[in-house]
């Protein structure tokens, strides 16, 4: 495939990581210390494990998963709200696949589908509006989660619904902003990070200039990333070339997609349909000032919140999940209490357990293995007949 | 969910400007493109698919030199490794 | 790594060895996935009421002597939606499904019973459609199918049609194939790209609106199996048809039954560049998306030239490869080496409620 073959080069790899490994060494003032780098996007976790990207670090650069998966940060009580509505008569509630078994206080949506509701995976939300056209005596809702990825192409579907009258469709608005995110990372005291590898899919639609207090007031580097392996790594010598160079700024790696002023378009239909909330619970987190998106009072009769009567319960995270901890980066996903134990991908009690890009399921599904053990198991080659 | 992969376009819509039908390793679907540009993409262009829209045109140009630094890098280490192994077998 | 991490590998270790338990109070889809909830459903719930040695073993189908000779047992039912796809429709998945269960034992399949649940309403040139298919089905893969069964229930209580194979088999070599066999120093192969089936369905329903050229590869793997002991008499450890699941399901019940590490090379895996698109479009792992004509095959690494030289000579295995081996340690785990040069697990799929794909 173009564009992912080519970024996806063990040999490449290789080189870059010996590349990698001489800038540590060369970076001046403390030889052999330790370089951490915050990858923000869980898309960018579940490459680093699912592509066993760590095998090529250094041991002295360590990455550290942040806040941006969207599943992860969606609270118990939102959920629990959005089950209440997908139980109501005569709904039909649709999503993104990651949120089927995300646990609310009352279960998740596979239980409520399998007790009665009707819950419908969507590959994008205007398939939501297309089953809304399809059954026009059934009210159907689109649970919009994600940063300013996703959050576009919700609104794209809100004005065409609109302009199409289609009156039995609704959002229940869960969409979320990555800026105050990492702000609440860099208040966060327990946590020393030397810089960000930056989320490249949300920066499509934002660019690269919001970043730049990270830099100018906090004296940390930033380079938005791709996604393919060979990306992330590439961010990684960028920002070590940054430290190693003395300079401290922000740095596009993912040109080919991301333009450095975002997509315009995107960002007029944000505005368009919806406003910043007042603030908005994020799990682990807590609730962020400005943080989160609902829809303009110009798009209320498409509002789930308001169409629906939604319970709008704070509800606690479960004691034993430490969640915030992991999400922030001050805990590895292995730290946590009841990681593997009672919390396993199957019976999750925290959201960074579900979702293929929370650290605690990429963690478990992909790196649960001492690498020294298996160096024996991978080092015996498979016989090379019959490679495609 | 922050998947994003890249396409190629096929055919852009007639009736339906905001519409491109985009190949992904030999699967077809359509795509919508209202978030790029009236008139931005057209067949053989490339994009980055993400829930059903186009989000970005791909720049080849600054493709290109992404690949053209890594290849320099791996050939660099390639050259590097030659060199060592020679000088052991002297 | 520190002695703190390996301290919570030891006890996930120890956690994930404990007797299964079914937590939820209902079923959901994750049960028919084939995955972890699945396993979960069957160990202990059904082994626990039907606890005996031959159901144990937990094999596709049960060997049994009898008047001298030994025979295999297997059912399985279909319940794919749609009922026809490109590539096959339900019948023809109906025989080749369960002939592939009773073959991968080293069996010849000899006689298929067929039981239909029929939803009121639905359309008899349909039905006519489904029993032309499993009729060729049957007489391409050399079995009869000798009695069955018919029951109609009202509209809406089924999806069109449900049917539900069992069949007999006669052991004729002199082999013991199982999950539990494989050993260290083993090579792991698989007879053509993966994937195919379950793609084609995900994409036959219509739902994704995604097109492409792509067909199951439901078929009989008797003769290939043939092909493969008759060349190889001695050494096969294990066959799997890779059904729901995928092959990483099957290469974790290898890994688990044998209390070995199973390492696959991705490069190595067969795959058509269709399912690796569909795959990322829908951010799925091809690893775990059905066949419904491929199977997996352990067998002494001497042999595994031998092997594969014996599947790509038979139409069915041409596109057969070697993709990984058998080793000692960690036990119980599948690894893949990836193509950028890392090390990942491959786990059990755990439990996403994909779509009825058999």
């Amino acid at each position: 495939m173009r564009f992912v073959d080519e970024f996806r080069d063990a040999g490449t790899a290789r080189a870059l990581a010996s590349r990698i490994a001489e800038l540590c060494r060369s970076i001046p003032g403390e030889p052999g210390r330790e370089y951490k780098f915050m990858e923000v996007c869980g898309g960018h976790t579940h490459t680093i494990y699912k592509h066993g990207l760590e095998d090529h670090l250094p041991d002295t650069v360590t990455l550290v998963h942040g806040p941006g998966c969207p599943v992860c940060v969606i609270p118990m009580g939102r959920v629990d709200d959005a089950i209440a509505i997908a139980e109501q008569p005569d709904v039909i509630m649709t999503t993104f696949s990651d949120m089927m078994r995300v646990p609310g206080s009352r279960g998740t949506f596979l239980e409520s589908n399998a007790a009665g509701a009707d819950i419908r995976m969507v590959y994008s939300p205007l398939d939501s509006l297309k089953i809304a056209r399809q059954n026009p005596d059934k009210r159907v809702v689109f649970m919009g989660i994600g940063f300013e990825t996703t959050a576009p192409s919700t609104a794209m579907t809100l004005l065409r619904a609109a302009r199409e009258g289609i009156d039995n469709f609704a959002v229940f608005c869960n969409h979320v902003t990555i800026i105050p995110a990492i702000k609440a990372i860099l208040d966060s005291p327990d946590l020393r990070l030397d810089g960000f590898v930056g989320p490249g899919h949300v920066s499509t639609v934002i660019g690269c200039r919001p970043y730049e207090f990270i830099p100018r007031d906090h004296g940390k580097p930033l380079v938005c990333s791709g996604f393919e392996p060979l990306d992330i790594l590439q961010s990684v010598h960028m920002l070590l070339r940054q430290l190693a160079e003395g300079r401290c700024e922000v740095e596009n790696q993912y040109s080919r997609v991301v333009p450095w002023d975002g997509n315009p378009r995107a960002l007029r239909a944000i505005a368009e349909t919806m406003q910043l909330r007042p603030y908005f619970e994020w799990r682990g987190l807590g609730f962020i000032s400005h943080s989160a998106l609902q829809l303009r009072d110009a798009y209320r009769a498409f509002d789930a919140e308001l169409i629906f009567d939604v319970p709008g319960v704070r509800v606690a995270d479960p004691k034993a999940c430490q969640c915030g901890e992991v999400l922030k980066g001050v805990l590895k996903p292995w730290e946590c209490k009841v990681f593997g134990t009672a919390c396993t991908p199957e019976t999750p009690i925290g959201t960074c357990m579900v979702s293929s890009e929370g650290a605690c399921a990429a963690y478990y599904n992909f790196g649960r293995f001492s690498r020294e053990r298996v160096r024996h198991a991978t080092a015996l080659p498979t016989p090379s007949i019959g490679r495609r | 969910m922050c998947l994003g992969i890249p396409g190629e376009v096929v055919e852009v819509g007639v009736d339906r400007p905001d519409l491109a039908m985009v190949d992904v390793s030999g699967v077809k679907r359509a795509i919508n493109i209202g978030l790029l540009d009236e008139g931005e993409v057209g067949p053989g262009d490339w994009v980055l698919i993400h829930v059903g829209f186009a989000m970005s045109k791909i720049d080849e140009a600054e493709a290109k030199a992404a690949m053209e630094f890594l290849e320099g890098i791996g050939q660099a280490y390639a050259d590097e490794m030659a060199a060592l192994l020679e000088s052991r077998i002297e | 790594m520190t002695t703190d991490e390996q301290q919570v590998l030891d006890r996930i270790d120890r956690a994930r060895r404990r007797r299964p338990r079914v937590r939820e109070e209902r079923i959901t889809m994750a049960h028919g996935a084939g995955g972890k909830a699945t396993h979960t459903l069957v160990e202990a719930l059904f082994l626990d009421a039907f606890r005996n040695p031959q159901l144990e073993r937990l094999e596709d189908q049960a060997v049994f002597p009898a008047a001298g000779g030994r025979f295999a047992f297997t059912t399985d039912s279909y319940v794919v939606s749609p009922l026809f796809f490109p590539g096959g429709d339900i019948g023809e998945l109906a025989v080749n499904g369960t002939v592939n269960d009773l073959a991968v034992s080293g069996a010849s399949p000899l006689h298929l019973s067929a039981g239909f649940i029929l939803e009121e309403g639905f359309p008899v040139a349909d039905l006519q459609r489904i029993v032309a298919s499993m009729a060729a089905a049957a007489a391409a893969a050399n079995v009869t199918v000798v009695t069955g069964d018919t029951k109609v229930v009202q509209r809406g209580k089924a999806d069109g049609c449900y049917i539900t194979t069992a069949g007999v088999g006669v052991l004729e070599r002199d082999v013991e194939l199982g999950a539990d066999r494989a050993r260290p120093g083993d090579a792991v192969l698989v007879s053509g790209p993966i994937g195919d089936h379950g793609v084609t369905i995900m994409l036959a329903r219509g739902e994704l609106e995604i097109s492409s050229d792509i067909a199951s590869d439901t078929a009989p793997l008797a003769g290939l199996v043939d092909a493969l002991l008759d060349a190889v008499p001695r050494g096969v450890r294990c066959l799997r048809d890779a059904t729901r699941g995928g092959v990483a399901t099957i290469l974790n019940e290898v890994a688990a039954a044998s209390d070995v590490a199973v390492v696959v090379d991705e490069a190595a895996v067969p795959m058509r560049a269709e399912v690796r698109g569909a795959s990322e479009i829908l951010g799925i792992d091809p690893l775990y998306v059905a066949c419904e004509g491929r199977m997996v095959v352990v067998v002494d690494g001497a042999q595994a030239p031998a092997a594969l030289d014996a599947l790509r000579s038979h139409p069915l295995g041409a596109g057969a490869s070697v993709v990984g081996t058998v080793a000692a340690d960690p036990p119980a785990l599948v690894l893949l080496r990836t193509e950028f040069g890392g090390t990942r697990i491959v786990d059990m799929l755990i439990g996403d409620p994909l779509p009825r794909i058999c």
